[in-house]
C-alpha cells in the first residue's frame, strides 16, 4: 500500500465514523479508534492521537451552532471544565504508564458502556425542592429556547457532577475519546440538567478536555502527522454531514443498530486486549 | 440568565471556534497535498509499531516551523495541528477578558485555573 492509498483509505473510513458518530450523538472517538486499531492494524498509542485531534475539531466546529442557537450554558461549562482538564492530564499521565493492550480493555469497557448509556431514558425528571446553594453561588442555573418560549432550569447535586466530570476527563486523556457520553451522564443524571443543553455543553466541553491532553500526546509522540491527517478532515466531514442529516431524521433504528456494531466492536477490544493481539 | 453583554460575547466565542477550526483545516489541507505530491507513491509509513520519538524534524516546535517553512508537507500539518489544539485554549483565554469585564471574579480566577492547567500540558515535556 501507498501513502496516498492509506490516506484515502482512512479518511474515506473516518468520514463514516464521524458521519454516524454525530447521527447517533455518540461522537467519532469511540469508532474511529477501533477502526484504526482493529482494521488497519495502528498502534493504539496513534490511534488514541489521531482521535484526540479529530475531536477537538468535530467538537470546536459544532459547539460555535449550538452556542448561537443558545442552549449552551458556558457557565456550566467553564465550571465543569476545571474538572474535565485535571482529570484529562490524569488520564494523558496514565497513558503512557500503562500498556496498549491494557488501553485497548479500557476501551473495550468504555465502549459497552457507551452502548448501554446511549439507549437509556434521556429525560430525566424536573428537578423540584430547594435549590442548590453552590449552584446559587455560581449562578449555573439558566433557561435555554423551546418553541414554546424560554424554559428555565435549576441545577442539582453540584459536587457529584463536578466528580463525574473529573471521571470522564481521565477517560478522554486516557482514550483520545470525547467521552461525551459519560459528560452528558454527569449533567442530566446527576445534576438535571435539560438533556439538550447537556448534550450541547458537554460538546461545548469537549474541545477544552481534549486540548488539556493533547500537549502532553504531541509531547510523547502519540500524534503522528500523516495518519492524524486523514482522521481529523475526514471526521470533520462526516460529522458536518451527520449534523446535517440529523435535523430532517429521528434515526431510531440507526441508533439502535450502531449501538449493536459498539457492543461488538467493545467486546473485540477486549478480546484482542486480553490476548495481547493489539 | 444571560445579560446582552454576556450573550453577545458568546456569539463571539462562537465565531472564533469556527475561525480557529477553518483555519487549522486548511493548513492541514495544504500539508497533505504537499506531504501527497511528495510522498503519495512511497510505500505507506509505519504505523504498526509505537516509535516512542518523532523523527527530528517533527520533535520541537521550531523544528516543526523551520521545516514547514521549507513546505515540508508533514511539518504543514503539524502546523495546522497546533492551530486546532491552540483554538479551545484561545477560547478559554478569552473568557478570562468576558469575566473581567463583568467583574465575575469567581469566575476569572475559575478560568485562569483552567487556562493554567492547559498550559500546564502545552509545555510539559515528556524527557522529564
Amino acid at each position: 500500500m501507498t501513502n496516498l492509498e492509506f490516506t484515502l483509505l482512512v479518511a474515506l473510513g473516518s468520514l463514516v465514523a464521524g458521519f454516524l458518530g454525530a447521527l447517533t450523538g455518540l461522537g467519532g472517538g469511540v469508532v474511529i479508534v477501533p477502526l484504526l486499531a482493529l482494521v488497519f492494524g495502528v498502534d493504539i498509542h496513534y490511534a488514541i492521537g489521531a482521535s484526540l485531534v479529530s475531536v477537538i475539531a468535530t467538537s470546536s466546529g459544532a459547539a460555535a451552532a449550538y452556542v448561537r442557537e443558545g442552549f449552551t450554558n458556558v457557565r456550566i461549562g467553564m465550571f465543569l471544565e476545571v474538572a474535565t482538564t485535571l482529570g484529562a492530564i490524569g488520564g494523558a499521565h496514565l497513558a503512557g504508564l500503562i500498556s496498549g493492550s491494557g488501553i485497548a480493555v479500557v476501551f473495550g469497557v468504555v465502549l459497552l458502556a457507551s452502548a448501554y448509556l446511549s439507549g437509556r431514558h434521556q429525560d430525566a425528571p424536573p428537578a423540584e425542592g430547594e435549590p442548590d446553594p453552590i449552584a446559587q453561588r455560581l449562578r449555573l442555573d439558566g433557561e435555554y429556547p423551546t418553541p414554546d418560549g424560554p424554559h428555565s432550569y435549576r441545577v442539582r447535586r453540584v459536587p457529584l457532577g463536578f466528580a463525574m466530570m473529573l471521571f470522564a476527563g481521565m477517560l478522554s486523556g486516557l482514550l483520545g475519546i470525547g467521552s461525551g457520553a459519560f459528560k452528558v451522564l454527569a449533567m442530566d443524571h446527576a445534576m438535571r440538567i435539560p438533556f439538550k443543553v447537556s448534550t450541547t455543553t458537554s460538546n461545548f466541553m469537549i474541545g477544552v478536555t481534549a486540548a488539556a491532553s493533547a500537549g502532553i500526546y504531541f509531547a510523547r509522540g502519540y500524534i503522528d502527522p500523516a495518519l492524524a491527517m486523514p482522521v481529523m478532515l475526514g471526521v470533520l466531514v462526516g460529522s458536518l454531514l451527520g449534523a446535517r442529516v440529523l435535523t430532517h431524521a429521528q434515526p431510531r433504528v440507526l441508533r439502535i443498530v450502531f449501538a449493536l456494531v459498539i457492543v461488538a466492536v467493545g467486546m473485540q477490544m477486549i478480546y484482542k486486549g486480553l490476548t495481547g493481539n493489539l | 440568565m444571560d445579560t446582552p453583554y454576556e450573550a453577545n460575547f458568546e456569539q463571539l466565542l462562537a465565531k472564533l471556534l469556527r475561525a480557529g477550526v477553518l483555519l487549522s483545516a486548511g493548513v492541514v489541507c495544504l500539508g497533505a497535498i504537499l506531504y501527497l505530491i511528495n510522498a503519495g507513491g512511497a510505500d505507506a509509513r509505519e504505523h504498526k509499531v509505537f516509535k516512542k520519538e518523532q523523527p527530528a524534524d517533527l520533535r520541537t516546535v521550531e523544528a516543526v516551523v523551520t521545516s514547514a517553512l521549507r513546505l515540508d508537507g508533514l511539518a504543514v500539518i503539524e502546523v495546522g495541528l497546533f492551530l486546532l489544539v491552540a483554538t479551545p485554549v484561545a477560547r478559554v483565554a478569552f473568557s478570562v477578558y468576558g469575566f473581567l469585564r463583568e467583574r465575575d471574579w469567581v469566575y476569572v480566577a475559575m478560568t485562569l485555573f483552567v487556562l493554567a492547567v492547559l498550559l500546564y500540558s502545552l509545555f510539559f515535556d515528556a524527557a522529564h
